[in-house]
Formats: C-alpha cells, sequence, structure tokens
C-alpha cells in the first residue's frame, strides 16, 4: 500500500555548470564573447553600450536614444527597417537599461545574412529623424498620462526620485522632460555612446565560423570610433533620510505601498547572503511577507522584496497593493516581520528550504545557450567574472541560522526605509 | 517539432513525455479540462477561485508549496475560459516529488475552511488590482457580456463581479472538485530530463489508484450568429479615450483559425504592422493600436483596439479603424507581406522550443483540443494559407453586424505633470 503522507526522497541538487564563452578583442576595440551551442538553429547577438554621462544626468535623453535607433539611418527609413526586420522573421529590441543600452537581434541562422547588414546600418548612421522624434514624445506623453493614474507606477516614481534625486537613477518621465527632448542632444549623445570602443557584443546560439567571419567583416573593419570619450561622470546620490511619503488618492480601492533603502550591490561579498535574508523575507512565493500577509491575512494578491543591484550602488524594495482599509495593517506587519527577523533566530528547517529553493532555482535558470550568456552578463559589467556563481551557491549551501541573524541585524532595518503609500493612508 | 510519447492509465489519466537531456530540470504540467465557461451563470470565477484553493493543501499533504520548495522546485497555474493549468519545474533528480504532490491533489483536497477564507480575500484583491484600481482594467467586464449573449464567454475569468466570489462556499468547491478534477478529465505533459520509462513507472506508482471518475460532458449553449452591430459607450475616470471593436471568429480547431490568426498580425504585428504604419506612425492619430485573437477554444473573438490622439475625435477615430479594416476586404494582399507574417511564425515556433515549460504547455494544450500532434503540424497550417484565403476571411468577419463596439471616454481633460 502507497504511504502518500510520506515525501519521496530527497536528492541533492547539483550546482550549475557554466559555458565559458570565446572572448575576441576586434581591432577597432569591440570586445567579442561568443556562447556557441548549435542545438537550435538560432543566433542572438546583444551589442550592449555603457551609458555615457559626460554634461548632465538627464538619463530620459538615453532612454530616448536607445528606442530611437531603430527609427531611421541616412538610407533607410524607420519603416524600411521596420520591413526588413520583420519579413525576416527577426527581431530587433533596444533595450534600455539603467547603466546600459542594448540593442538585441533574434534571428534563424538561414536569415542572419539579410538582417546583419541593417543591424551595422543602425550602428552607424542612425539619424533621429525629427518627425519620428515628434510621435515619440507625444505617443509617450499620452503613455505617461496614463501610467500616472495607476497607483503603483507613481508610488515606484516616488520610490526612484526620493532615493536616487537628480541622479541618472532617480530621473523619471515628465511632460516638461520630453518637451525638451530634441536631435541635436540625441546625436551628440549617439556619437558618444555608440562606438565600437563602448561595445560589448554578446553572441549566442549557433556561432558557426560562417557567422563569426560575417560579424569581423562588419563590425570590424566597417565600424570605426568617432570621437574620443572624455569626462565620463559618476552619479552622485542625495543623502538618503527615511521618511514616509503619502499620496492619497481619494477615488483608491487600493493603496500601493513600496518601501525601501539604498543598499551594496553585486560587487559586496555579502551579497549573495543579502539575497539569502531576502529571498526568506520576501522574495519567493513561500516567503514570510507572502505566508503572513497573503496567505495568512488575505490582504493583497501578491507582495514581495529584492535587493537590486545597479553599477554605481543599488536598493532594497518591499512592494504590495492592499485594499485602502488594511493599509495599515499590511504596513504593521511588515514591521513585524522584521522584528521577528532580528530578535528570533531563523528556524533550521526554514533555512534549509530556502537553500534548496534558491538552489533549484539557480538550477532553473539555465534553459538554453541564452540563459549561459546572461548569467555572464550579470557579472561580466561589474568586473566579475563566472567564478561569482561558484561563491554565491558556496555561500548558498553555508549558510546558517546564526548568518541569517547576522546579515538581518547588518541590512534590514525597517525605521531606515523610505515608506511611500499611494491610495489612502487608512 | 517537439518529440513526445504518450500512455493513458487505466482510470483515464492521459500522460505525454517529452525528453530533453540538454537541461538538468523536469518539468511537470498538469491541465485539467475545466474553465470559466464550465460555471454556472451564478457563480462566476469560480474556476479560478478553485485554482488558488489547490495550493490550500491535499487529503495527505497539509502544505503543498513547502515540499517543493524543499527539493528546489517551482509552481505555478493559470486558469482561463477554456482551461485551468498547474505546473512544476523541478531539479529532474527530485521529479518524483512533483508525481506525489500532483496525484495527492488530484485525488483528494483537504478542503479547508480557512484556506476558502483566505483565497476568497486574495481572489477579491487580484480582482480589485487588475481589474477596478487599474484605467480600462474592467474592458473585459464590459467587452464580453457585449459580444457574448449566451455563451459563457459572457463573464471574465475573473467572473462578472466579486459578490460571486465572497459568496462561494465550501459544498461549492467539493462538488466541482469531485465533477471537474477527475484523471480523465486530465493531460499530465512530463517534460526535461526524464524517461519514458521512468514517468511510466511514476505515473503507474502515484496515479493509478486514484479512482476513475466519468469525464464531465460539456453542453454549453451556443453563440448565436450576431445580425445587428452593438455598441456600449462610457464615461469614465480614465486619462484618455479608448476604443474597442470585438468580431466574432471561428474557434481555436476550426481550418479557418490561423487564416483569422493571420489576420490580425498583419495589422499589428510589428512595427511593420499595417495599423501601426498608417495610425501611429506615417500620420500622428493614434498614440497606440493594437489587434488580436482571444485564442478561444469556442468561437473567438478578434479584437481591433486604439487610444486616438487628443485631436482625432472619436467617430474619425472609429472611420479610421474601419479603413484599415476595409482595405483587407478590398484589396488582395501581396504575397511578400504575407510571406513575411509566415516568417514570424515560424521563427517564433522555434523560439518556443528553447524552453522545456513552453514545450510541455503546449502539448497539453494540443491535447485538450484534440491531439497533442496538431502542434508539430501548426506550422503548416499557416504556411499554406494565401492571399485570396486573407481577403475571405477579412470579408466574413469585418463587417458592422458582427461587430461589438467599446468606447471610454475620459470624463476630464488631466494633463500629465
Amino acid at each position: 500500500m502507497l504511504n502518500r503522507v510520506i515525501a519521496p526522497l530527497r536528492h541533492d541538487i547539483q550546482d550549475i555548470t557554466l559555458v565559458q564563452p570565446d572572448e575576441v578583442v576586434f581591432d577597432n576595440g569591440l570586445r567579442v564573447f561568443v556562447f556557441n551551442a548549435p542545438t537550435q538553429e538560432l543566433v542572438k547577438a546583444e551589442f550592449i553600450f555603457q551609458n555615457i554621462f559626460d554634461g548632465s544626468e538627464n538619463s530620459l535623453l538615453h532612454t530616448c536614444a536607445c528606442h530611437m535607433l531603430k527609427e531611421g539611418t541616412e538610407t533607410r527609413t524607420s519603416a524600411q527597417i521596420a520591413a526588413e526586420i520583420d519579413f525576416y522573421g527577426a527581431y530587433l529590441m533596444p533595450e534600455y537599461s539603467f547603466d546600459q543600452t542594448a540593442l538585441t537581434l533574434y534571428s534563424l541562422n538561414k536569415h542572419l545574412s539579410a538582417v546583419l547588414p541593417v543591424v551595422h546600418d543602425i550602428l552607424n548612421n542612425a539619424i533621429f529623424p525629427e518627425a519620428e522624434l515628434e510621435t515619440y514624445i507625444r505617443n509617450n506623453k499620452q503613455t505617461l498620462q496614463i501610467s500616472l493614474q495607476k497607483n503603483e507606477y507613481v508610488a515606484r516614481r516616488l520610490f526612484f526620485t526620493t532615493l536616487f534625486g537628480e541622479s541618472r537613477y532617480g530621473r523619471v518621465p515628465t511632460k516638461e522632460a520630453y518637451d525638451k527632448l530634441n536631435k541635436e542632444d540625441l546625436v551628440a549623445l549617439y556619437q558618444k555612446q555608440i562606438q565600437p570602443q563602448n561595445c560589448t557584443l554578446i553572441l549566442s546560439g549557433n556561432i558557426t565560423g560562417d557567422v563569426l567571419k560575417q560579424i569581423r567583416e562588419l563590425f570590424d573593419v566597417q565600424w570605426a570610433n568617432t570621437v574620443r570619450i572624455n569626462n565620463i561622470l559618476t552619479p552622485e546620490f542625495p543623502v538618503f533620510i527615511p521618511k514616509t511619503v503619502i499620496e492619497e488618492r481619494t477615488d483608491a480601492l487600493q493603496s500601493a505601498i513600496r518601501l525601501g533603502m539604498p543598499a551594496i550591490n553585486r560587487i559586496h561579498p555579502d551579497f549573495p547572503a543579502i539575497q539569502f535574508v531576502n529571498t526568506l523575507l520576501g522574495g519567493y512565493f513561500g516567503s514570510r511577507l507572502m505566508r503572513n500577509i497573503r496567505e495568512d491575512k488575505g490582504f493583497t494578491y501578491s507582495i514581495g522584496s529584492a535587493f537590486a543591484s545597479l553599477q554605481h550602488t543599488g536598493f532594497f524594495t518591499i512592494a504590495a497593493e492592499v485594499d485602502i482599509t488594511n493599509t495599515h495593517k499590511t504596513l504593521a506587519e511588515i514591521e513585524k516581520e522584521f522584528d521577528i527577523l532580528h530578535n528570533t533566530q531563523a528556524p533550521e528547517e526554514e533555512v534549509a528550504l530556502v537553500k534548496n529553493y534558491i538552489l533549484g532555482s539557480i538550477l532553473g535558470t539555465i534553459e538554453s545557450i541564452f540563459s549561459h550568456a546572461d548569467k555572464f552578463k550579470a557579472v561580466y559589467f561589474y568586473g566579475l567574472d563566472l567564478s561569482y556563481y561558484t561563491r554565491y551557491n558556496e555561500i548558498i549551501r553555508n549558510m546558517t541560522t546564526a548568518d541569517v541573524q547576522r546579515i538581518a541585524n547588518t541590512y534590514f532595518d525597517y525605521d531606515n526605509l523610505l515608506k511611500i503609500v499611494v491610495g489612502r493612508n487608512n | 517539432m517537439i518529440n513526445y510519447q504518450r500512455f493513458t492509465l487505466d482510470n483515464g489519466l492521459c500522460v505525454l513525455v517529452h525528453e530533453d537531456h540538454t537541461t538538468a530540470m523536469a518539468c511537470v504540467n498538469i491541465v485539467y479540462d475545466v474553465g470559466a465557461r464550465d460555471e454556472s451563470p451564478d457563480k462566476t470565477g469560480f474556476a479560478h477561485l478553485f485554482e488558488h484553493l489547490m495550493f490550500g493543501g491535499s487529503v495527505n499533504i497539509p502544505n503543498y508549496d513547502t515540499p517543493l520548495q524543499e527539493v528546489g522546485g517551482e509552481n505555478n497555474a493559470f486558469t482561463s475560459n477554456d482551461i485551468t493549468n498547474y505546473y512544476i519545474t523541478l531539479p529532474s533528480a527530485n521529479l518524483e516529488t512533483a508525481f506525489w504532490l500532483e496525484s495527492d491533489r488530484m485525488l483528494s483536497l483537504a478542503f479547508s475552511e480557512q484556506s476558502l477564507d483566505v483565497q476568497r480575500n486574495v481572489v477579491s484583491e487580484e480582482f480589485k488590482q487588475r481589474y477596478l484600481n487599474q484605467p480600462y482594467g474592467d474592458v473585459w467586464l464590459r467587452l464580453r457580456p457585449l459580444a457574448y449573449k449566451e455563451h459563457p464567454y459572457r463573464w471574465a475569468t475573473i467572473g462578472k463581479e466579486l459578490r460571486h466570489i465572497e459568496e462561494a462556499t465550501m459544498a461549492d468547491v467539493k462538488a466541482f472538485f469531485f465533477k471537474h478534477y477527475v484523471p480523465s478529465n486530465a493531460i499530465m505533459v512530463v517534460a526535461g530530463d526524464v524517461t519514458f520509462n521512468q514517468v511510466k513507472a511514476l505515473a503507474e506508482k502515484w496515479f493509478a489508484d486514484i479512482p476513475m471518475r466519468p469525464k464531465p460532458i460539456r453542453k454549453l449553449p451556443v453563440e448565436p450568429k450576431q445580425l445587428a452591430p452593438r455598441r456600449e459607450e462610457v464615461h469614465a475616470d480614465v486619462p484618455v479615450n479608448s476604443i474597442y471593436i470585438a468580431f466574432h471568429g471561428p474557434g481555436r480547431t476550426h481550418p479557418d483559425y490561423p487564416i483569422m490568426d493571420l489576420l490580425s498580425d498583419i495589422l499589428s504585428r510589428g512595427s511593420s504592422s499595417r495599423l501601426y504604419r498608417a495610425l501611429v506612425k506615417d500620420q500622428p492619430l493614434f498614440s497606440e493600436v493594437n489587434a488580436y485573437v482571444c485564442g478561444s477554444i469556442d468561437p473567438n473573438l478578434i479584437v481591433v483596439e486604439g487610444k486616438p490622439l487628443p485631436h482625432v475625435d472619436m467617430a474619425e477615430a472609429e472611420t479610421l479603424l474601419w479603413n484599415q479594416l476595409d482595405i483587407l476586404k478590398t484589396e488582395l494582399m501581396n504575397d511578400a507581406e504575407l510571406q513575411k507574417v509566415k516568417n514570424k511564425i515560424e521563427s517564433t515556433m522555434v523560439f518556443a522550443e528553447l524552453s522545456i515549460l513552453d514545450k510541455a504547455m503546449n502539448l497539453a494544450f494540443f491535447e485538450v483540443l484534440g491531439n497533442a500532434d496538431w502542434y508539430n503540424q501548426e506550422v503548416d497550417r499557416y504556411l499554406a494559407i494565401t492571399p485570396s484565403a486573407i481577403q475571405r476571411m477579412a470579408q466574413e468577419i469585418f463587417i458592422p453586424e458582427n461587430s461589438s463596439t467599446l468606447i471610454y471616454y475620459a470624463k476630464k481633460q488631466q494633463h500629465a505633470e
């Protein structure tokens, strides 16, 4: 007779084995990392540029420049670029993040030679046409209007402006800032930023000799550096003062709650241990915040916390949307969870569970050769290498209840959080 | 192309196995052939609420999530108008834990009152977060009952109203479970670093003794043919005007379904698509515009929607959208444009094969439709479509008598700060 009460035997979870890329540096300074796996007839080419700030920290300009890369070159209109890429079933996506601007191409191997010249054209000859800029500004202003009616968006926005002020990480879109965007600034930024010496190319997929030959022809010999990059600014952040910011919305059904503070980033040796404690507190479905505030109290559909890493800083954040009548109660429960984290040693079983959960989810992030490239990307720009993941797993495997408490007492402080409520302060 | 093998247990549970040893993970995906369309009109939103209760402990295992997390696994689920889909991914070494958990909750739930109380609240908050406390969040709460008058697609998965969720009882929960959560109404796909023989042995061990119960017979009202245009206009607290036009179209297994799907791709897939070019880029008329197919199993909706810019009034916006639809009816499209949307279908299918979870979900969904093989034949059905088939489809679908139009008028003029 089958005993359904007893769980099947547990097996140890193995560490991930990551693919070490081949590195090539082209004569123009372009650094190329190759992740080759011939299993699928697919190629992913990511051209990643460091965001360069040399006069102001107005990152809205960088966002716009990134999203407008595909909007026209000296010989191709926006429509032609779209038609060429779409015809070959390829995807060409500008991706903006706090520290990098990327242009990512996905293509089947058989169509790669047809779409690569379009990418080359964009990286060499983009012109940011006035008419396309007007469209960009108009549509983004309308989208902003809609976003500003979402409590969750407003809370997130207040969070970043309060934490990072006028620095690149704290700039948020406004109608006025959109109106100030202009072609001259975009072209100037493009010329400085979109150059091989400021670019890292990550190739993954079925990277044959022929693929590499095409890449070298287009992006080495035919791609020259244009200007020197000088006076790069490092951002300065306002002194952090924990406070409570309430934005009343009389018609709200739910309050958007967002808490947080500046924090260390991935370079810090405690970062993996912090990820561990964060997971336990609010980083997965079985976390303390979820179990208490969703699964026990039913106050919210979802609550979560995260430590995010940026190039020049990091931040901690907790977010949830709750019925307006439970706003105060939710904050009180979050505070209670911080107290428990400080004052009571985490049970051994919980520490063991979080360990396995994290090790399993790391293993699960590796799905295809593209995932190996992602893992590399996540550490490379911090000056780290793949040994980071070996250290990371080692720290996770060795976490003890005492470690949890030490990390909690060092990095998790409810009284030191910025607290934002958009909705009703009930 | 996804290779798989199939077997069926004596109690009717159908199991598909897809081996992929390039990963160290395994995935167990179980779809139950029950969705919001199977609810009674006075108890809507129940299939979805029930999905939440499936995580509230089963007859022999008080807590579902913890033992899974202990072996490095993750899980989630979703409910649609057609199906309820549960999935686990975990290190393949711990595959058996997934079988243990899934078989116990197919056997019977714990039926905990506390879990029902809490999940009623959680789902109510989900209702508010997604549908009520968002500009345009209630689109589907309005559009569904406008387009469907008889078929249960007339309500959204979340339900018609909060009250139905608040009034759900334990008796409802039990009745629903014993009717719909039976082995013969489920399809299990196991994919990843597993072998067929291993899965077969585990399935026999954990699922074979679950009693057989009959597969429920579905008798849904057929939606009568729409004969006149329908319209709803709301003045809402939204920042900008917005328009949605829904048309009835063929169900998921109808031979015309891929044609309708390509029609929506021609209109709005990618930045070279027709609506985007004509109405957003070439001329400044809309800030956003979109067309898509709902992908329902029973006769579908294809929706065309947009947000006109402030200088374009609603009557003009509506005409502009119809003009684009009329072009598809009157002008035969050229081969290159058709080839373009077909190429996109082809590359998307290759990308979908990168993840074992995507592969498992696709196989499970097509098996519910009738046969997992159809997934592998899908590309050919798209590649065979001709320009005249597209034109015929447009002529059948894009007519006023077949349309339901929902318009949001912004109540007050607001300005971004």
